[in-house]
């Protein structure tokens, strides 16, 4: 197994800083903004995201949820092994708000199809923008492309994309795995 | 992540499952429950998947729980009720079953007057079988959604100890809930007059008890079954209002207890019988709450079998 680190330390950082000035320029103060990540993984980078930009806005209020997409993907009952649900918190309504839906790994773009679907549960948004971190291109299975995008990298299908956060894993890294030198 | 799926395909009794299992459905319930209390109560996750609701015999709150969570699960839902069907005209149970099973059904939910209906069903047909109870043997999801119930108001199922009180003789709640509560590591204790406690219920591990007022003083929560007049052939006691008056929990009882237990219900209540209206409304009562957690814990059940897709 070829681990080959893609992202980390300062360009890590200064990526997630690009990102969220990026979103301040298209929303402004975040006032009819908010910002909900895709469990599990999603909502790391969505609290990270949350803290940035409270500190560049100098502003605490910004909304942020996580969504659960377990019951709505589409490979049910096609799969081996279950998916176990996470925990949906979004406590405030998304009617009308501009939705900025935040993953780590773009890749196939199934689950953000799903996260779409999801997210209807709690009303209509007036607009829907994705961010990633990591954009695995020319792999979309759906039509659908980010908004906001930290690194855009060539993958193989047989490799794999992690990122690990500071928070959770005690670092903050991007790594593509790789099975064997084949 | 991949977490294991249940042990089984058909959801026949309690007595086939083992404790992951019954925690598998308790957190996927978790979820549903946050599924159904939003503003859309429903999630794509059954669409391709046709359910049969086989009912022999009569009720209410199962059905409509069961029909309610499939319908939350998107699947598509037909009902049968043998009373205006052609069981009256003499088809058999397989012959019953075949004839829904051709018109592309994946899963049936039965109810039956007989033990073992179910077991019988899923060796001959292919569907996948969930039991809404059979006969006097066993009712599952009733004791799944009792002990969720549980650990919902406690926390944990485990160490505490539960009373179950009425006509223990014909009811398959107390048979489920017995094997399920004790899977979860709680004590149970069973009370009720001699003739309705089957004899050697105790090799089953749970304490027996003919006085009310020395079992509720041992227990955190007490389950109260209703007499099932219908199942009776003979009589058990000589007077439903004698029975009332030794095994009926009233609310002088309940505040007289050292401590405040948990009251419960699998409905539907005799009021005035095993339970008083001011104790089955009390707070101390979680008689809806149980009706409530029926609905995610069914959707669980249901989600999970589905999921053995072969």
């Amino acid at each position: 197994m070829q681990k080959r680190t893609l992202l980390d330390g300062q360009k890590f950082q200064i990526t997630i800083k690009r990102l969220c000035h990026q979103l301040i320029e298209s929303h402004n103060d975040f006032s009819n903004t908010v910002l909900i990540g895709i469990q599990p993984r999603g909502s790391y980078f969505a609290d990270r995201v949350k803290h940035e930009l409270s500190e560049v806005l100098k502003k605490s209020v910004i909304q942020k949820g996580n969504l659960d997409i377990t019951f709505f993907r589409d490979d049910f009952r096609r799969k081996d092994g279950l998916v176990s649900a996470s925990s949906n918190t979004i406590d405030f309504i998304i009617e009308g708000k501009n939705v900025i839906l935040i993953d780590d790994v773009l890749w196939t773009g199934r689950t953000i199809r799903a996260a779409l679907d999801a997210l209807l549960a709690y009303g209509r948004p007036a607009k829907v923008e994705l961010m990633v971190l990591i954009d695995r291109r020319f792999s979309r299975h759906v039509p659908i492309e980010p908004d906001y995008i930290g690194l855009q990298v060539d993958t193989l299908d047989s490799q794999q994309v992690k990122v690990s956060w500071k928070e959770t894993e005690g670092e903050d890294k991007v790594i593509l795995i790789s099975e064997s030198n084949k | 992540m991949a977490v294991e799926k249940l042990s089984t395909r058909h959801l026949l009794g309690i007595k086939d499952i083992n404790r992951n299992d019954i925690e598998l459905i308790f957190e996927t319930a978790d979820n549903f429950k946050d599924v159904i209390n939003r503003p859309i109560k429903k999630v794509p996750s059954l669409r391709d998947i046709t359910i049969a609701n086989i009912f022999f015999e009569n009720s209410t709150r199962t059905k409509l729980s069961f029909e309610l969570a499939e319908k939350r699960l998107s699947a598509d839902v037909v009902n049968f009720a043998a009373s205006s069907s052609s069981v009256s005209k003499g088809e058999t149970l397989i012959d019953t079953v075949n004839n829904i099973l051709a018109m592309k059904v994946d899963m049936v939910v039965m109810r039956h007057p007989y033990a073992g209906a179910g077991q019988f069903l899923s060796k001959h047909i292919k569907a996948q079988i969930v039991n809404a109870g059979d006969g006097a043997h066993e009712h599952p999801t009733q004791a799944l959604l009792d002990a969720f119930s549980i650990r919902q108001k406690l926390g944990d199922v485990a160490g505490k100890k539960v009373v179950i009180v009425g006509d223990i003789l014909h009811s398959r709640v107390a048979i489920s809930n017995i094997l399920c509560l004790q899977k979860l590591g709680a004590e149970v204790m069973v009370c009720g007059p001699t003739t309705l406690i089957p004899k050697h219920i105790e090799s089953l591990g749970v304490k027996v008890e003919h006085n009310l007022i020395k079992a509720l003083n041992w227990c955190d929560v007490a389950n109260m079954l209703r007499i099932q007049l219908e199942r009776q052939d003979i009589k058990y006691f000589p007077s439903l209002r004698e029975y009332a008056m030794m095994y009926g929990l009233n609310k002088q009882i309940l505040d007289n207890l050292d401590k405040e237990i948990i009251v419960m219900h699998p409905g539907p209540i005799n009021r005035g019988v095993e339970i008083t209206s001011d104790v089955a409304d009390s707070k101390q009562s979680i008689i809806l709450e149980q009706v409530e957690n029926g609905v995610a814990v069914r959707m669980a059940v249901l989600y999970l079998l589905a999921a053995q897709n072969d």
